[in-house]
């Protein structure tokens, strides 16, 4: 049966990492950096949450002398710091080296994949595990501690209230993101940069400063939709190649929402229910057909990307120099 | 207006480089995978605690170790090459088509379609030709549909061709359940395994030099196809500039639109080699991930098919050789992403000293220009 | 002169870029309540000067004091905080943004984010000069006389009061000259330093109290506008004394060629760039075509190359016979197709008449790189037709093999007419040919067209110095908000006609 009270929730934890990694991806986007490795970022932020936390669960004597902001903590700055490196290699390469960003991007996302998967299959050797992965449990008992009342609220509680943190803090996140892009100076200087460099350049902005900054911010956002996934929604089970192509579609989202995070809120959403549509889906016997459903989100991009091609209004484009490198002395 | 302190001279100056040798270019370039394989060995040493040269030992013995290894080596090496040599037309056209994946996996579809479907309802040979001609049309489909919106509309091509990579691997998924085999299974097991029906010939004993043989012919081919001929030069016009390629009569759409038909055909043989040549099944996973890393071989390889041998042959052998590390020490099988990346790393960063120049200097050097300035 | 301190002085500035020395122990001052003029040819490195001043480029060696004091200015940033202002020729603006956000871009001024006190300022600033500024006004929806003032009202927002121009005239209508001219003068006033970088003898001599004059990256000197005049200015830029007479042969032959009537076109934001222009372009004639830059110049050369959508109107194409061919909805392909021999040299060479980064035989098979059924391209013509450019028109560069953005603005321009005169056209048309090129490049090019003329080609020049023309054309068609506002005789015309036709509609399409 088809209950939304049951499908929401579900969409919106589907949606929380795509969240993260569209925020993060728009907010380097808007400094003129196409950062193709997103999807690797998203990786190394997981692996690094889930290897800081393997680390300080292994550090207890037992399992109940958890505490419960170094749980949190630890993973946390963990995740933010692995995400921190790869946002800063992506710019040390593409902007003081001035390479190719799409080959950059995408050599990231290689390093990245198998970096995760790499440490993820070490720690599980670790563990001895007999299933080739390796649970967290405890950690993630604060990451996805839900609000207060949320089970007593009945059906309001269940889909407002139920999820981790961090969930509420990619909303947030967005918001934050969305304000500081529109209204605020350095939002002006940063579209500036992502616009058109030279002209941000000869206004006295530090146009490397600002690429810098976006783009290892970004990463670190996105970083967190990697930690989210594996903590919250995956319950700390960390398994080699479960995070997926989630790193893509929060590229595709950030085309999706037309630059804007605000938006995005609702967009990854949308994604996250389409994303498990196929679930809720009745197919009775036919379960090929469920492999179609999972097909939605990529096909509702590709028509997004033609539709805003085709209109083709001046406010809904790339930013203008995205993808370029900038040099001040080119001529 | 009056500042507290002032400025100092900045300690390092960058500025582009004019022409510079072929022989300087490729110094830089040896320097740089050098350098790479000696960050790779220290990774590795620190993770296994072995010395760096029996390190390369044992990756030298993982791609060459053995006949077999050397023919898988030589098989890996052929699909990659395929793969690359399909996305260049379109790099060089500066459309980025980073959909192989895809491209690759409904060429391998269409094969399977006509080894599933036609099987001892056609004599071989013709359900042969027909494998090699569906797998081409449907590649050629899957890269002409972004190429069509392009021309067209100049849809993004990154994203639509990324977008289309998923599409493609969901329809895979549908088909595997739809031919199960046995049911309920979830996979497809060796198609035809007892008739051999539709499968590829084998030349002599050699189970995989059929392949290479093909992708040699590929190799030569668009090295003339890029190089020699109206449609290559074209490409190349229209990539360099399209206002140029507009100014002397060249249909830009039709450039594009016919080049990533190329591109998409081509990507269509390398599945039709997978599925059809060695496989002889499919799975969501069969390309591997080839389609991204033929992004990085044809760039690398500054769009040259020639060099492109050398260039995938090098990710190749990292990645033969990683995982046999991988065996013998016990590590991921993961491990060999690492090193490629860390090589890439050092190959993309290399570039800029090819066309840039940093200028040091030191503080003094700055008085003294001063001082000899004052004394005019 | 000799009391005042200047506000900057500059000492043995060297730039280089690869291996062309832009500026070469440069010495520059410059004085507050002043104009100076920094005269010098193209290619004679006053921009590159005035970037280093502005930081968008760093000096190789040499040094910068302003107000006595030792400064290094490392970026555009370090540029402003010293007072000092550029408006470059092609402007420094964000498109999407509005006029105000630009004005503020970048600045970090006390308080919060307020976009409103900001446009409270700017309209002050605008009342104080007298200029037009919409702070709300979305930048792609402007003019460039107004994208101009935009960058002026920027600078002065800044607090700069070294305020350079480079070229600021070239996109702008004489009354927007004047009107700028009478603020810059008031801005002198007020104390401000200013510079501005041009080419232009009557500007210098209308506007600057000072000249500085620069020679192949060279410092020749400076003097008093007072004291000095066009001539000895021409000779000190050029090195050599200068015969400024331009041949312009008899027209052989003449007999109507091209045949244009009714032309309109729209842009893609179907803002109307031509409106029913009807001419005559003969065999064996220089028709030149002058007007304020934008007026549809480029519209109408694309228009009949076959680059362009029209909306109205017909081009017709007239053989020796009387025959007619249409044009209109045929591109260049199809126009070569059907037996009509027609080059073009377009203004933007690099981006569209070449492409850079392919050698010279490579760029001359762009156009005959179709010819034969053959698969396969002819290499071996297109090189012998480039050593046979490289012979003929002098141009100097290491080979054939290297590539054209690496050859020098008039090696490249040799290049491009070169190709285009290499397939014997009928037709010729050329856009802003001599644009960027130093005297004796411009030399070669308006020989290079009389002779084409001589063969009897119709050649189509627009042009956008008035001298010029009006020594090489033997027709002038001028052209204003895209329409015909007069035809002229080239032999006989006066400069003050032309200049009055260029800003208003008289005279009807009479051909004189």
């Amino acid at each position: 049966m088809f209950e939304i009270t049951s499908f929401f929730p579900r969409a919106v934890m589907q949606g929380v990492p795509l969240l993260f990694g569209s925020t993060g991806e728009t907010l380097t986007e808007k400094s003129g950096n196409l950062n193709l490795g997103i999807p690797g970022v998203m990786y190394v932020g997981a692996i690094s949450g889930v290897i800081g936390a393997f680390l300080y669960e292994q550090s207890l004597p037992s399992p109940d002398a958890i505490n419960g902001f170094l749980a949190i903590a630890t993973p946390l700055v963990c995740s933010l710091a692995g995400s921190l490196l790869m946002g800063l290699l992506y710019c040390f390469l593409t902007v003081t080296l001035r390479a190719n960003q799409n080959v950059t991007g995408l050599a990231m996302t290689t390093f990245g994949v198998g970096f995760g998967n790499f440490f993820g299959g070490s720690l599980i050797k670790l563990t001895g595990s007999e299933v080739p992965s390796i649970a967290l449990s405890a950690t993630s008992s604060w990451f996805s501690r839900s609000l207060p009342f949320a089970d007593k609220l009945g059906w309001f509680g269940e889909m407002f209230l139920s999820y981790g943190f961090l969930a509420y803090l990619s909303i947030i996140t967005a918001f934050i993101a969305s304000f500081i892009i529109k209204r605020t100076r350095i939002g002006l200087n940063l579209r500036a940069v992502g616009e058109n460099p030279n002209t941000a350049d000869a206004a006295g902005i530090n146009v490397v400063r600002y690429k810098y900054v976006a783009t290892c911010v970004g990463s670190m956002i996105a970083g967190l939709g990697g930690l989210y996934y594996v903590m919250d929604y995956a319950s700390g089970v960390w398994s080699n190649n479960a995070f997926g192509d989630r790193g893509w579609l929060a590229i595709a989202l950030v085309i999706f929402t037309i630059w804007r995070p605000n938006i995005g809120v609702f967009a990854s959403i949308l994604f996250g229910g389409l994303y498990i549509l196929y679930l809720f889906m009745q197919t009775g016997e036919n379960l090929a057909l469920k492999e179609l459903y999972k097909m939605l989100p990529y096909v509702v991009t590709i028509i997004v990307l033609i539709i805003t091609s085709m209109r083709n209004k001046r406010e809904n484009q790339p930013p203008a120099s995205l993808g370029l490198s900038y040099f001040r002395e080119e001529r | 207006m009056l500042m507290n302190k002032p400025n100092r001279v900045p300690l390092v100056h960058i500025s582009k480089r004019g022409a510079i040798k072929w022989y300087a270019v490729l110094a830089v370039r040896i320097a740089a995978i050098l350098l790479a394989l000696i960050v790779c060995a220290v990774v590795t040493m620190a993770l296994t605690g072995e010395n760096p040269l029996s390190i390369y030992a044992t990756m030298f013995k993982g791609a060459f170790g053995t006949s077999r290894k050397i023919w898988n080596l030589c098989q890996n090496l052929a699909l990659l090459l395929c793969v690359s040599l399909a996305v260049t037309p379109a790099f060089k056209m500066k459309f980025w088509n980073i959909g192989a994946e895809g491209q690759v996996l409904i060429g391998g579809l269409a094969t399977a379609a006509c080894m599933i479907c036609l099987a001892d309802k056609l004599p071989n040979w013709l359900v042969i030709i027909l494998m090699i001609v569906s797998s081409i049309v449907a590649g050629a489909i899957w890269g002409g549909i972004p190429a069509l919106f392009k021309a067209k509309w100049n849809t993004n091509e990154t994203l639509f061709t990324l977008m289309m990579n998923y599409v493609a691997t969901q329809l895979v998924a549908y088909f595997v359940i739809v031919w199960e085999m046995p049911k309920g299974s979830g996979k497809i097991g060796i198609i035809n395994q007892s008739t051999e029906f539709g499968w590829l010939p084998q030349i002599g004993d050699y189970k995989y030099l059929l392949n290479i043989i093909v992708v040699a012919v590929i190799v030569i081919a668009m090295y003339v196809y890029l190089n020699y001929t109206k449609h290559g030069y074209e490409i190349s016009v229209v990539g360099e500039s399209e206002r140029t390629a507009r100014y002397v009569g060249i249909k830009v759409e039709r450039v594009i639109i016919r080049t990533m038909l190329l591109s998409g055909a081509v990507c269509g043989i390398a599945g039709l080699l997978l599925v059809g040549g060695t496989d002889h099944t499919i799975t969501t996973t069969i390309a591997g991930g080839r389609g991204f890393t033929a992004v990085m071989v044809s760039w690398m390889a500054k769009f040259n098919p020639v060099v492109m041998i050398l260039t995938s042959f090098l990710l190749v052998f990292l990645d033969r050789g990683a995982s046999e590390i991988s065996t013998v020490f016990g590590l991921n099988q993961s491990f060999s992403d690492i090193l490629t990346g860390i090589i890439l790393f050092f190959i993309i960063g290399s570039e800029f000293f090819i066309s840039y120049k940093i200028n040091f200097r030191s503080r003094s050097e700055r008085e003294a220009e001063k001082e000899a300035a004052q004394n005019v | 002169m000799e009391h005042k301190i200047p506000a900057v002085k500059m000492r043995d500035i060297t730039k280089t870029f690869g291996q062309v020395v832009a500026n070469d122990k440069v010495w520059l001052d410059i004085y507050r309540g002043e104009i100076l003029a920094l005269l010098g040819e193209n290619g004679s490195g006053k921009t590159t000067l005035m970037n280093m001043l502005s930081g968008i480029y760093f000096p190789d060696s040499g040094t910068i004091t302003i107000d006595g004091r030792d400064v290094v200015i490392r970026s555009p940033k370090d540029a402003f905080d010293l007072g000092i202002g550029m408006i470059h020729q092609h402007f420094k603006l964000v498109d999407v943004l509005s006029a105000a956000e630009n004005i503020i871009l970048g600045l970090k001024e006390e308080g919060g984010f307020d976009i409103q006190a900001a446009t409270k300022r700017i309209r002050e600033i605008c009342d104080t000069y007298g200029f037009e500024v919409d702070p709300d006004q979305k930048i792609y929806n402007m003019s460039v006389s107004q994208k101009q003032t935009v960058e002026i009202v920027k600078v002065l927002y800044r607090g700069a009061d070294i305020l350079i121009l480079d070229e600021p005239t070239a996109v702008l209508t004489p009354q927007e000259t004047d009107r700028l001219f009478a603020i810059l003068r008031n801005m002198r006033d007020a104390g401000k330093a200013i510079v501005i970088i041009t080419h232009k003898m009557h500007e210098v001599e209308e506007l600057s109290d000072r000249v500085a004059i620069l020679r192949q990256g060279q410092f020749v000197g400076d003097m008093l506008t007072s004291t000095t005049n066009a001539q000895e200015m021409t000779n000190l830029m050029v090195g050599h004394p200068v015969e400024l007479n331009i041949e312009r042969p008899e027209p052989v032959d003449p007999k109507p060629r091209i045949e244009v009537k009714g032309l309109t076109v729209r842009d893609m934001d179907g803002v109307l760039k031509l409106q029913d222009v009807s001419f005559t372009a003969r065999s064996g004639e220089i028709l030149g075509i002058a007007g304020i830059s934008g007026s549809g110049q480029k519209e109408l050369l694309e228009a009949i190359a076959g680059l362009q959508t029209v909306e109205a109107g017909s081009i017709q194409y007239i053989e020796d016979d009387g025959s007619g061919e249409e044009l209109i909805g045929k591109d260049p392909l199809s126009i070569a197709e059907l037996g009509v021999s027609l080059s073009f040299v377009p203004e933007d060479r690099l981006g569209m008449g070449l492409v850079g980064n392919m050698d010279l035989a490579e760029n001359m098979m762009l156009r005959s790189f179709r010819r034969g059924r053959s698969p396969f391209t002819d290499r071996k013509s297109p090189r012998k037709l480039a050593e046979q450019v490289v012979r003929e028109l002098e141009v100097s560069t290491p080979g054939i093999g290297t590539p054209v953005r690496r050859l020098s603005g008039g090696n490249v321009q040799k290049v491009l007419v070169g190709r285009e005169i290499s397939s014997a056209p009928t037709v010729l048309l050329t856009a802003y040919a001599v644009r960027g090129l130093d005297i004796n490049s411009s030399y070669t090019i308006y020989d290079l067209i009389n002779r084409q003329k001589e063969r009897g080609v119709a050649v189509i020049y627009v042009g956008e110095d008035l001298d010029v023309l009006l020594q090489l054309a033997d027709r002038i068609l001028v052209l204003c908000g895209g329409k015909v506002s007069g035809i002229v005789d080239g032999r006989g015309a006066k400069k003050r006609e032309v200049g009055m036709l260029m800003t208003r509609l008289g005279g009807g399409n009479a051909d004189e």
